[in-house]
């Protein structure tokens, strides 16, 4: 049996209220109230679409077994790098063997996250490989007072494929490839160009998604009355979402909510998203159909398994929803995206100039948080150098990996600084002590000074650390998360 | 068997800029302001300097790489100049090269100078790190600030200790209305404005719980010594010498950021670095001994929880010794009576000098208006880095013999 094995997700804490956006830029663009129920998910300063990932592949990976992951696919439109492959920070940051690895990186149009998806269903079938991961993340830019602006949103869905102990069995697909272009983003460009959105949701949205959707059912043998769940995307009005259905004779119980009201659209991660979701209320024996729309659609049909009560406990879609801070401050949402330039000091001069070779060097520290663990006398260690930092060892060359990123930590010591440059002052930042041993001072995120104390649990998350604007180099490191 | 420093070398004499926001002169000019008063101090002539230190923490910033700054511009004979840099400790690293080379018995007279040169940034507080870290800084350093770093230190002691956030932000500010209250008396301090608890709780916050009167002043300044063996000091006449007795390092080995015991509580190198002077100088009851102190008050916190690694307030009770005055002009054991990295400045090569500067002219009666009465140990204290990791030096003069 070929198909899903664990799924994940993550949604950044922080969600927009719509309104925010009306509060500010209504007087420009009123037209824009007819977008504007509901919020939608935002990055904090320090996330985008390589962070998100890496959150949605280790929420995914959650009780599995990371070395046994022979490929890890990454899709998304809104990667750091045109070159570097992406999905070699995803598999670092994930601390999974170099070693017999395949990575991709599938981008350049929102439906790269289904054909990822069947891309490693392939894998898995005809290639010998045991366990592959996929993921799809995008945090795409937006021009201000527009309606992508109110459309999108940020997020990240992961799914782990196999042959053993799969909850959702892989049925059958079916794709459509064309050059339909609702939007499109230049190779230079920041921001996306759209169409009208009554041709996107007539000739686009309403006559591929369910070609697809239908040949996928017809590969299967199935019909509309086998299928519990369909699950599609469409960012425009939740009306329109609900009229792709039409012509599959699916009644409304079937269409899995795109949580435009609470998320927004999440481009190439989004039909994974809501394959997620659906997971998330699935019984075994439901059979759920799952397309995307991008250059045309890939439609798949999986089967859930009894499997799926034995999947470990998860953040998921449902978890990542309810770990929720609501911004008000739309300025806020301007600046994380650099949407406005703000003043910064001349302390933000500094040069950030990367070593590729020491980047190399210490790779498996900076992206994968390994440290060391001295074989001799136990003691975990960050980082991993050549001398035991036990006052009563100091044995030479006797350290082992030790990674740290799942380890539960917690607060010894913690400021808000208004000094340090940040996108989002105070900078809080602090040292961390690992459960079982192993410290280091981190940057925090996804807090508030006044929630911060000395004994507070924390748990550790893959973040931007800085960006070069002279070299257009992302920087990603880990920040501690405190718990509340 | 080593017998340490103790009553080998005397100062001779010793000089200090005016430190403050120098907009009108560079670092060599500075040097040269400090160098005029040391060498008329000393009464001797120039060519009899027979080889000389210069400590500077940011070249980047003033005088550049080499000692070549120190040689030119004092117009030094051609003599061996070597420039050190050891973080905040840089200018007590100066005197210590300077008082060790005279020990050795290598040379009769050795000039030690410091100076920084910190206000050609274009912004406050101290030039940033980022750029001259090394490669790792960006990719895993913290975005961390000199007040930052130190101000976890109230953090890591409150939860220890069980002090309130109240508790310490009081003593705290006391810390440092004492300080001002001291520096008005200085006409050579940076900053020379008595501050009220009140006013200094009250303002702005720079890193929780330090606020702005928490932090010492960035300075332009220069410092220096020069020293000699107590034999020639007596043989060109001097009386009332002061000697050395004692000059001790100790830095972190990554044991407080890599081990699990250390509670973000305490110097884990100034514990040590004291008692070894303490030693070295035959303290035994450093409370009852010490006459007085200047200490490294980058940060109020900083000399609060210095209180406790230099053996004079026992361990929790820095807080009580603050509130009791102790360490007031008119307590038992003054603390930053000129002003301290406070009120004085910090230019940060130059500030161990400018501590002994200090130490030296109460010791001989010549501090004015903030003269001490009957002073006989004096004791220096520098903390360079960060709590995390960081050099300390600790030094103690006195009368000779």
């Amino acid at each position: 049996m070929v198909g899903i094995t664990a799924y994940g997700a993550y949604i950044p804490k922080r969600r927009l209220n719509r309104m925010a956006i009306i509060q500010s830029m209504g007087w420009l663009a009123p037209a824009l109230m007819t977008a504007a129920a509901g919020e939608r998910s935002m990055c904090n300063w320090d996330e985008d679409a390589m962070t998100m990932a890496v959150a949605a592949a280790r929420d995914c990976m959650t009780g599995m077994d990371k070395s046994a992951v022979s490929a890890a696919y990454l899709a998304s439109t809104s990667l750091p790098f045109k070159e570097r492959q992406n999905c070699g920070i995803l598999t670092t940051a994930l601390n999974l063997p170099e070693e017999g690895l395949v990575t991709a990186d599938f981008t350049a149009s929102l439906k790269s996250g289904t054909t990822a998806l069947l891309t490693g269903i392939d894998a898995v079938r005809g290639e010998g490989k045991d366990h592959v991961l996929v993921t799809a993340s995008d945090a795409r830019q937006t021009k201000c007072a527009w309606f992508f602006e109110m459309w999108y949103g940020d997020g990240a869905a992961s799914l782990l494929l196999g042959k053993d102990n799969v909850i959702a069995e892989f049925k059958g697909a079916h794709s459509v490839s064309c050059d339909f272009v609702g939007a499109y983003r230049g190779a230079n460009a920041k921001f996306d160009y759209g169409w009208e959105e009554r041709w996107i949701r007539e000739q686009g949205f309403t006559k591929i998604i369910p070609a697809a959707i239908n040949g996928a059912l017809e590969k299967c043998g199935l019909s509309m009355d086998d299928i519990s769940k369909v699950v599609y995307p469409c960012h425009l009005s939740p009306r329109v979402h609900q009229s792709i259905a039409k012509p599959l004779k699916a009644g409304p119980e079937k269409i899995q909510d795109n949580m435009a009201a609470v998320l927004g659209d999440t481009g190439a991660a989004h039909p994974l998203m809501m394959f997620v979701a659906a997971l998330e209320e699935a019984n075994p024996g439901d059979k759920i159909v799952v397309a995307s729309f991008g250059q045309g659609c890939d439609a798949l049909v999986f089967e859930v398994t009894d499997n799926i009560k034995k999947l470990p406990a998860r953040a998921g879609v449902k978890g990542s929803l309810a770990n929720r801070k609501e911004e008000a401050q739309y300025s806020k949402f301007q600046k994380f995206r650099d949407l406005v330039n703000v003043e910064m000091g001349i302390r933000a001069e500094a040069n950030k100039q990367t070593a590729l070779s020491a980047m190399w060097r210490y790779r498996k520290q900076v992206l994968g948080l390994v440290g060391g663990k001295c074989t001799k006398c136990g003691t975990p260690q960050y980082p991993k150098v050549r001398m035991c930092v036990n006052p009563s060892c100091g044995a030479v060359d006797t350290m082992e990996e030790h990674a740290f990123a799942d380890k539960a930590g917690i607060i010894k010591s913690y400021t808000g600084d208004m000094l340090a440059v940040s996108v989002d002052p105070p900078a809080i930042y602090g040292l961390i002590q690992f459960e079982g041993g192993g410290r280091a001072l981190f940057d925090f995120t996804d807090c508030e000074l006044a929630d911060v104390k000395v004994g507070q649990p924390v748990k550790m998350s893959l973040r931007m650390k800085y960006y070069d604007e002279a070299r257009d180099f992302h920087g990603y490191y880990w920040k501690a998360v405190p718990q509340t | 068997m080593a017998t340490g420093i103790r009553d080998k070398v005397a100062i001779l004499g010793m000089g200090c800029s005016k430190f403050g926001e120098r907009w009108d002169m560079g670092a060599d000019d500075l040097l040269v302001e400090a160098f005029q008063e040391c060498i008329e101090d000393a009464g001797i002539d120039k060519n009899e300097i027979q080889a000389a230190w210069l400590g500077t923490c940011f070249p980047e910033i003033s005088v550049g790489q080499s000692a070549l700054p120190l040689s030119i511009s004092l117009r030094l004979p051609n003599i061996p100049v070597t420039r050190v840099e050891n973080f905040c400790a840089s200018g007590t690293e100066s005197f210590r090269g300077a008082v060790y080379a005279v020990a050795s018995g290598a040379y009769d007279i050795c000039l030690a100078a410091g100076v920084e040169k910190l206000k050609d940034t274009g912004y406050g507080g101290l030039p940033e790190f980022g750029a001259n870290a090394g490669p790792r800084a960006w990719m895993t350093g913290v975005n961390m600030t000199a007040p930052g770093s130190f101000a976890q230190l109230a953090s890591g002691y409150g939860a220890k200790y069980k002090k309130s956030d109240e508790e310490i932000k009081r003593a705290l500010a006391h810390v440092s209305a004492k300080s001002h209250a001291n520096g008005v008396k200085n006409p050579k301090a940076h900053l020379r404005k008595a501050v009220s608890e009140e006013q200094i709780m009250a303002a702005p916050i720079i890193a929780h719980p330090l606020g702005l009167f928490d932090c010492c002043g960035v300075s332009d300044g220069s410092a220096c010594a020069i020293v000699t063996t107590p034999e020639i000091a007596k043989s060109l006449g001097k009386t009332d010498l002061i000697s050395v007795k004692a000059i001790q390092l100790s830095l972190s080995n990554g044991y407080e950021m890599g081990y699990n015991e250390w509670e973000v509580d305490h110097f884990v190198t100034t514990s040590k670095a004291s008692e070894k002077a303490y030693e070295e100088a035959g303290i035994k009851n450093p409370r009852e001994e010490v006459s007085m102190m200047e200490v490294h008050d980058c940060f109020s916190i900083t000399e609060m929880v210095t209180m406790e690694d230099l053996h004079i307030s026992p361990r929790g009770e820095a807080i009580k010794d603050i509130m009791d005055g102790f360490y007031d002009a008119d307590g038992k054991v003054p603390c930053q009576i000129d002003g301290g990295l406070k009120c004085f400045g910090h230019p940060i090569g130059a500030s161990g000098l400018r501590m002994l500067y200090e130490m030296y002219l109460q010791l001989l009666g010549r501090a004015g208006d903030r003269q001490l009465k009957d002073p006989r140990i004096g004791l220096t204290h520098n903390l360079g880095g960060f709590p995390f990791m960081n050099v300390c030096s600790v030094a103690i003069i006195g009368r000779h013999g």
